[in-house]
C-alpha cells in the first residue's frame, strides 16, 4: 500500500514538472494561433486555429530578414570559433610550455566578464573599425563569450585523448598542422559538434550586444527584433505576432537540441564537472 | 636525444603559433575593451563623441562638491541597483539548486518515460531568454494573463494581481521566469555527478538499513558537492550580470533593475559613458571580488593544474 503511494506521489511530481518545464512554451504556440478579440480571451485549447499572425509578420515587419540576420551571425561566430579553438586546445591540451595553466586560468577569467564590462570600450573598437550597425560587429563581438568556453571545452577532451594517437604520426614526421586536421579533427568532431551547438545557441540567444551595437530594424537579430516588435498603438503590444515570432524561432533550436541531447549534455557537463 | 628535443621544442614554437589567432582575437575583444571601460570610467566621455574628454579622475565613482556629494557610490540608485543584482543572484541560485538536485534525484531512478522527462528538461534551456520573457510577460499580463486566470479560478486569489507592477512581485516574477529557464541547466549537472557516484556507495548504506533521507544528506551530497559547487559559481556569475530579463519584462524601474540595466541606461540611453563606464567597472569588480572568495571557500581547482 504504502509502495503504491509513493509511485502516486512520483508519477504526480513528474507531471507536475513536466507541466511547469512545457506549458509556457504550448501557451505561446496557442497564442500564436489566435487573432482579433480571441487573443484577450484565455482559453486552454485551440478553438480555431488562425494563421494571421505568422503571415503578418512575414509581410508587414523585417523577420524574414532578422531570422537571415541571425542565421548568417550564428553560422560565423561557431565556424570561426570552432577553428580557433581547435588550434588553441592543440596547443593547451597537447604541448607542454612554460605558463600554459596561468593562460587557461586567464581564458577561465575572461569568461566570467560581465558583458556590461566591456560594453563602452568595445562600442569604441566597433567604431574605430567602422563596424557599427553592422554584422560583422557583432559576430566579431560574440567572440567574447564562444571563444573562452569552446577553447575550454576543447582543451578538456584534446587532454583524455590518449598520447599513442600522436606519437606515431610524430615519428612520421608529420608537422602539428597535418596532425590537427588529420588525427585530432576526425576525433574530436563529437565534441566540436556538441560545443558548436552551444556557441550557436549563445550566439543566436545573445542580445545585449545586438541591442547596443545595432540601430536599423535591418541589421537586428531575431532576438532584438523579437524585443522590439511594436504594434498599431505605442501602447498596444501585439501579443499575437510576438508569440508567432517566438514560436518560429524556438521550435527549430528545440529540434536541433532534441536531435543532438545526448552529445549537448555530455558537452555542456564536460566543461563543468570534468574541468 | 637532440632529434627529441628538436621536436619538442618544434612543437612549442607551433604551439605558440597555433595560440596566435586566439590571443589577438581575445586581446582585441576582451582585455583592450575592458581597460578602455575602465579608462573611460576615469574621464567625463560621452557616446556622441567617443574621442575628445578630459580626464576626471576618481569623481564619476565618487567626489564632494559644494557640500554634497556626487558619483556612482553615492547615488541611491546604484545601490538599490546593487542591493536588487545581490537579491536577485542569491533567491535565484538558492531556489536553482535546491530545485536542481531535486529533480536530478527523481531523474535518477528508473521509470517509464524518463527520457522523454529529460528531453522536456532542455526546452525551457534551448528557448532564447528573450522570448522567454517575453512568453511570460504575456502568462504574468495583469488583465489577459493566464496566470491570473489560473489562480482565479482555483480560488487562490480573488482579483487580478498586476505581477510586473508590483515592486515585491515583479522581483519575485524575474525570479520566477530565471527559475524556469535555469533549473533544468542546474539539474543536469547534478545529474551527471548522480551517475558518477559509485553504486556500491549506495548498496553498503542500503544493507545497513540507514534511512533514504540521511544517504542522501551523508553519502550523496558529500559526493556531487565539488559539481554541485562549479555549476553554482557559473550560475551566480550569469545571475549577476543579468540583463534580458529585467531589461524586456519590467524595464528600468527601481523594484528590479539590475546594475547591468543601470549601466546600459546610463552608458547608452544618458550617453554619459564616463559614468555608465564607472558602474560598469564596479561591477566587473564586484563580481572579480565574489568569485574570488567563493574558489577560496570552496576551495575550487578548476582544473589548471591537471595537465
Amino acid at each position: 500500500m504504502r509502495h503504491l503511494l509513493l509511485r502516486v506521489a512520483f508519477a504526480i511530481a513528474c507531471g507536475l514538472l513536466l507541466v511547469f518545464l512545457l506549458f509556457p512554451l504550448y501557451y505561446a504556440l496557442l497564442t500564436s494561433l489566435k487573432s482579433g478579440s480571441e487573443l484577450f480571451r484565455v482559453t486552454y485549447w485551440p478553438a480555431e486555429i488562425d494563421f494571421g499572425n505568422y503571415i503578418r509578420i512575414w509581410s508587414e515587419q523585417s523577420f524574414a530578414r532578422n531570422i537571415a540576420n541571425s542565421i548568417l551571425v550564428s553560422t560565423c561566430v561557431v565556424g570561426i570559433s570552432l577553428a580557433v579553438a581547435l588550434t588553441a586546445a592543440f596547443a593547451l591540451g597537447r604541448v607542454r610550455f612554460a605558463g600554459r595553466s596561468t593562460l587557461l586560468y586567464t581564458i577561465l577569467g575572461i569568461s566570467m566578464f560581465p558583458q556590461i564590462a566591456v560594453l563602452s570600450g568595445l562600442f569604441e573598437v566597433i567604431r574605430v573599425f567602422g563596424l557599427y550597425n553592422n554584422l560583422a560587429g557583432l559576430i566579431f563581438s560574440y567572440m567574447i563569450f564562444t571563444l573562452p568556453f569552446t577553447v575550454w571545452v576543447l582543451t578538456t577532451f584534446m587532454r583524455d585523448l590518449p598520447v599513442e594517437i600522436e606519437e606515431a604520426a610524430i615519428l612520421d614526421g608529420l608537422g602539428p598542422f597535418v596532425i590537427i586536421t588529420r588525427i585530432f579533427l576526425p576525433l574530436m568532431a563529437p565534441a566540436m559538434a556538441a560545443t558548436g551547438l552551444l556557441a550557436f545557441i549563445a550566439a543566436w540567444n545573445e542580445f545585449l550586444f545586438a541591442l547596443t551595437f545595432t540601430l536599423s530594424n535591418e541589421q537586428r537579430t531575431v532576438p532584438v527584433a523579437i524585443a522590439l516588435i511594436t504594434g498599431a498603438s505605442e501602447y498596444e503590444l501585439p501579443w499575437g505576432n510576438v508569440m508567432a515570432a517566438s514560436v518560429i524561432v524556438t521550435l527549430p533550436l528545440i529540434a536541433l537540441v532534441l536531435v543532438l541531447q545526448r552529445r549537448l549534455v555530455a558537452g555542456l557537463t564536460a566543461g563543468a564537472v570534468k574541468g | 636525444m637532440p632529434r627529441r628535443a628538436s621536436i619538442s621544442s618544434q612543437r612549442v614554437r607551433a604551439a605558440w603559433l597555433f595560440l596566435s589567432p586566439m590571443l589577438v582575437i581575445l586581446a582585441v575583444v576582451a582585455f583592450w575593451p575592458l581597460g578602455r571601460t575602465l579608462y573611460f570610467s576615469l574621464t567625463n566621455a560621452t557616446l556622441v563623441d567617443m574621442t575628445h574628454y578630459d580626464f576626471v579622475g576618481l569623481s564619476n565613482y565618487l567626489a564632494y562638491e559644494n557640500g554634497r556629494w556626487y558619483g556612482v557610490l553615492s547615488d541611491p540608485q546604484w545601490r538599490t541597483a546593487l542591493r536588487n543584482t545581490l537579491v536577485f543572484a542569491i533567491i535565484s541560485v538558492t531556489l536553482e539548486t535546491i530545485l536542481g538536485v531535486l529533480i536530478a534525484v527523481l531523474l535518477n531512478t528508473t521509470f517509464r518515460g524518463r527520457g522523454f522527462m529529460r528531453a522536456a528538461m532542455l526546452v525551457p534551456w534551448a528557448i532564447p531568454t528573450v522570448v522567454s520573457a517575453q512568453m511570460w510577460s504575456w502568462m504574468l499580463n495583469d488583465q489577459f494573463g493566464v496566470i491570473n486566470d489560473i489562480l482565479l479560478k482555483a480560488g487562490a486569489i480573488s482579483e487580478p494581481v498586476a505581477w510586473l507592477a508590483d515592486p515585491v512581485l515583479s522581483m519575485a516574477s524575474i525570479v520566477l521566469v530565471d527559475v524556469w529557464k535555469t533549473t533544468p541547466f542546474v539539474a543536469l549537472l547534478a545529474l551527471a555527478a548522480l551517475q558518477m557516484v559509485p553504486k556500491d556507495c549506495y548498496e553498503a548504506a542500503r544493507v545497513d538499513g540507514v534511512h533514504p533521507v540521511r544517504v542522501f544528506f551523508h553519502v550523496t551530497l558529500p559526493l556531487i558537492s565539488p559539481a554541485l559547487a562549479v555549476a553554482v559559481i557559473f550560475r551566480l556569475l550569469d545571475a549577476m550580470r543579468m540583463f534580458d530579463l529585467v531589461y524586456i519584462m519590467t524595464g528600468a524601474t527601481d523594484a528590479t533593475m539590475t546594475i547591468s540595466v543601470l549601466a546600459r541606461r546610463e552608458l547608452v540611453d544618458f550617453q554619459d559613458v564616463g559614468y555608465g563606464s564607472a558602474v560598469s567597472t564596479l561591477l566587473f569588480f564586484i563580481i572579480a571580488l565574489l568569485t574570488s572568495v567563493y574558489m577560496v571557500a570552496m576551495r575550487l581547482d578548476l582544473g589548471g593544474k591537471r595537465p
